[in-house]
């Protein structure tokens, strides 16, 4: 199960950061979202995952071990909302920003650059 | 309770302004109330922490390491007094020269929202809840970098947004891991708790993932092409705040952190910091010699003089993180009156573009003189604050023996003031290339108060620091060897 996890954190990052390598604004954000997933599920993993287990302690009411910390869940929660906030703003000013500039292409961006 | 005011306040006159929200002149009132209210704060809260040392919070009253703690240290006091000015100095301006659609935008509760998030960044003890407020920080800094819309802001702001965003990716991949490793999230359990773990190499390895996180937000040497391509599109009060705040709150964090969790291998990580620093401090004035846009130029030396900051956190003694930090003082203070002063010369000629400026000082001596100010102090010209931050630096490298990176923060120097001349000679000494073209007046008299107050109180603050630089010197000396001796602090926050 961990390594199965660690494959998908892997193949996350991967493709995000490909993705925002891409110059089409879609494509950026969906790089966004993909790298955000991937440290949300690193988080998740690194808080150790036990299979069919309640979180501290079992049926006759003893502390097992390993028991999966609950903390880092709680983490997740905290930047998956952050997370939201931050893409929906993204994609908002993407979308101004196509209407304004008319183009999606990351290298006409370049009005910046002029004096 | 005086420690979680720097952040509280802000927050509400933030949430009072959103109570009436179509009333923007009340906004501008009271967002100079609060400015001034958080001067107070901020200054009552440095003295008690000079009288009692290090001040904690156990919010809610949970016990660090388990709650969070919000802890001021007189680096972190220092920062949040600077913040205060530079509100109050940016809510002065702002009243001057801020138009009415940004205005009706929300413009001021935003202001009041980053000023929260910046101090909130500063006194937190807690590693994941800085993630918090630099996220606080970041979203509101994103709308007020995009409010008005132009073609330029937006594009600034996509290549602000999605670098700034990466970079919180990898600080929170970073927590992550650390968390795992550790088992805590309270910097100063950590700093406890890191160096007794089985492998210390894996230490290493996330510090260099918080060295890259924190190194785009402070603008480091092959990161920091987000700062000159946003900082010059939005108006001069919103990248007046930029420029004086944000990367420092990155450069606050990466000093933070190398000083206090990640110590255990210095001989490795402070060196690439250094040689960081010394790449940061040259590329940054060689990009400035290039422009010709008064902002952008001044974009690329907030690069340059980073670099200096770093380099006392790189060299790592009492004497260079002292100047690092009285650095930090001095760049927050001028280059925000810089920034400023551009704003002024855009309001009276409606363009930041060098070819088409000139001929100002003939009619506004007064300008020429409140530019030179702070241009002189950037460049490292003694009395002012900036010989003092730079001979500091300099001062500890040549202690160390580190002379390659003396020689290039005083061959930069040079060119800093190559830099501040050419703005000088083409904004306010060569002809007027425009002489058809007249000048646009300022005949408000409660205008021109207003955006000339704060560049008066930013340029007296330089003069003071640099007349009588000893009483700030001794402070940044005091919070250096606070940084220094981490036990201070672990014994603050953890108890014994």
């Amino acid at each position: 199960m961990n390594l199965l996890l660690v494959i998908i954190i892997g193949l996350l990052y991967t493709a995000g950061l490909y993705m925002m390598m891409r110059r089409s604004f879609v494509k950026v954000i969906i790089g966004l979202i993909l790298l955000s997933h991937a440290a949300n599920m690193l988080i998740f993993t690194v808080g150790r995952i036990t299979k069919g287990n309640p979180a501290f302690l079992n049926k006759d009411g003893a502390i097992f071990e390993p028991f999966s910390d609950p903390l880092p869940q709680a983490l997740i929660l905290t930047a998956i909302v952050i997370g939201f906030g931050v893409q929906a703003f993204a994609i908002v000013l993407f979308k101004r920003a196509y209407q304004t500039a008319g183009t999606d292409d990351l290298d006409e961006m370049k009005k910046t650059d002029e004096d | 309770m005086l420690i979680a005011l720097p952040i509280i306040s802000p927050f509400f006159f933030g949430i009072l302004m959103m109570l009436f929200w179509k009333n923007f002149k009340a906004h501008s009132y009271l967002n100079l109330f609060s400015s001034v209210v958080s001067v107070i704060i901020s200054v009552l809260l440095i003295d008690r922490v000079i009288e009692q040392g290090i001040i904690t919070l156990q919010i809610g009253g949970w016990k660090a390491p388990f709650g969070i703690v919000i802890v001021a240290d007189l680096f972190s006091s220092i920062m949040v007094v600077i913040t205060a000015v530079i509100g109050f100095a940016t809510a002065l301006y702002s009243m001057a020269t801020m138009d009415h659609d940004r205005e009706k935008f929300g413009y001021y509760p935003l202001l009041q929202i980053l000023l929260m998030g910046i101090n909130g960044a500063f006194l937190t003890g807690d590693i994941f809840n800085l993630y918090v407020w630099f996220e606080v920080m970041l979203i509101s800094s994103f709308v007020l970098l995009a409010l008005g819309g132009k073609r330029e802001q937006l594009e600034g702001a996509i290549k602000y947004v999605t670098l700034n965003l990466l970079s919180s990716a990898l600080f929170l991949a970073g927590v992550g891991i650390l968390y795992g490793l550790a088992g805590t999230l309270n910097m100063a359990d950590l700093a406890v708790k890191l160096p007794n773990l089985e492998d210390p190499e894996m230490t290493t390895v996330v510090s260099i993932l918080f060295l890259i996180a924190f190194g785009i937000k402070s603008a480091v040497f092959p990161l920091f092409f987000w700062l000159p391509a946003s900082y010059h599109t939005p108006p001069a009060a919103v990248s007046a705040v930029f420029a004086g705040l944000l990367t420092k709150v990155g450069v606050y964090a990466l000093i933070r952190v190398f000083t206090l969790i990640f110590v255990n291998d210095i001989s490795f990580t402070h060196t690439i910091i250094l040689v960081i620093a010394a790449l940061t401090i040259l590329t940054g004035v060689l990009g400035a010699a290039a422009q010709m846009n008064f902002r952008r130029i001044l974009s690329f030396h907030i690069i340059s003089q980073i670099g200096y900051m770093i380099m006392g956190l790189g060299l790592f003694s009492s004497l260079a993180i002292a100047g690092g930090i009285l650095y930090i003082i001095h760049h927050i203070i001028v280059k925000t009156n810089l920034f400023l002063v551009s704003g002024f010369v855009n309001e009276l000629r409606s363009t930041y573009d060098l070819k088409k400026l000139g001929g100002l000082y003939k009619l506004y001596p007064l300008v020429g003189l409140l530019f030179l100010i702070p241009a002189l102090s950037l460049s490292g010209i003694p009395p002012l604050s900036g010989f003092w931050a730079k001979y500091s630096v300099i001062k500890a490298g040549i202690e160390l023996d580190e002379f390659y990176i003396v020689a290039v923060a005083l061959f930069v120097g040079l060119l800093t003031l190559f830099s501040m001349t050419k703005i000088w000679h083409e904004v306010f000494w060569k002809k007027n290339p425009e002489e058809e073209k007249t000048f646009n007046t300022i005949n408000n008299t409660k205008q021109k108060v207003l955006s000339f107050l704060p560049i008066i109180l930013l340029a007296l603050i330089t003069i003071i620091i640099g007349l009588n630089v000893e009483p700030f010197f001794n402070i940044a000396q005091k919070a250096a060897d606070q940084l220094l001796n981490p036990e201070i602090y672990i014994k603050a926050v953890l108890g014994n």
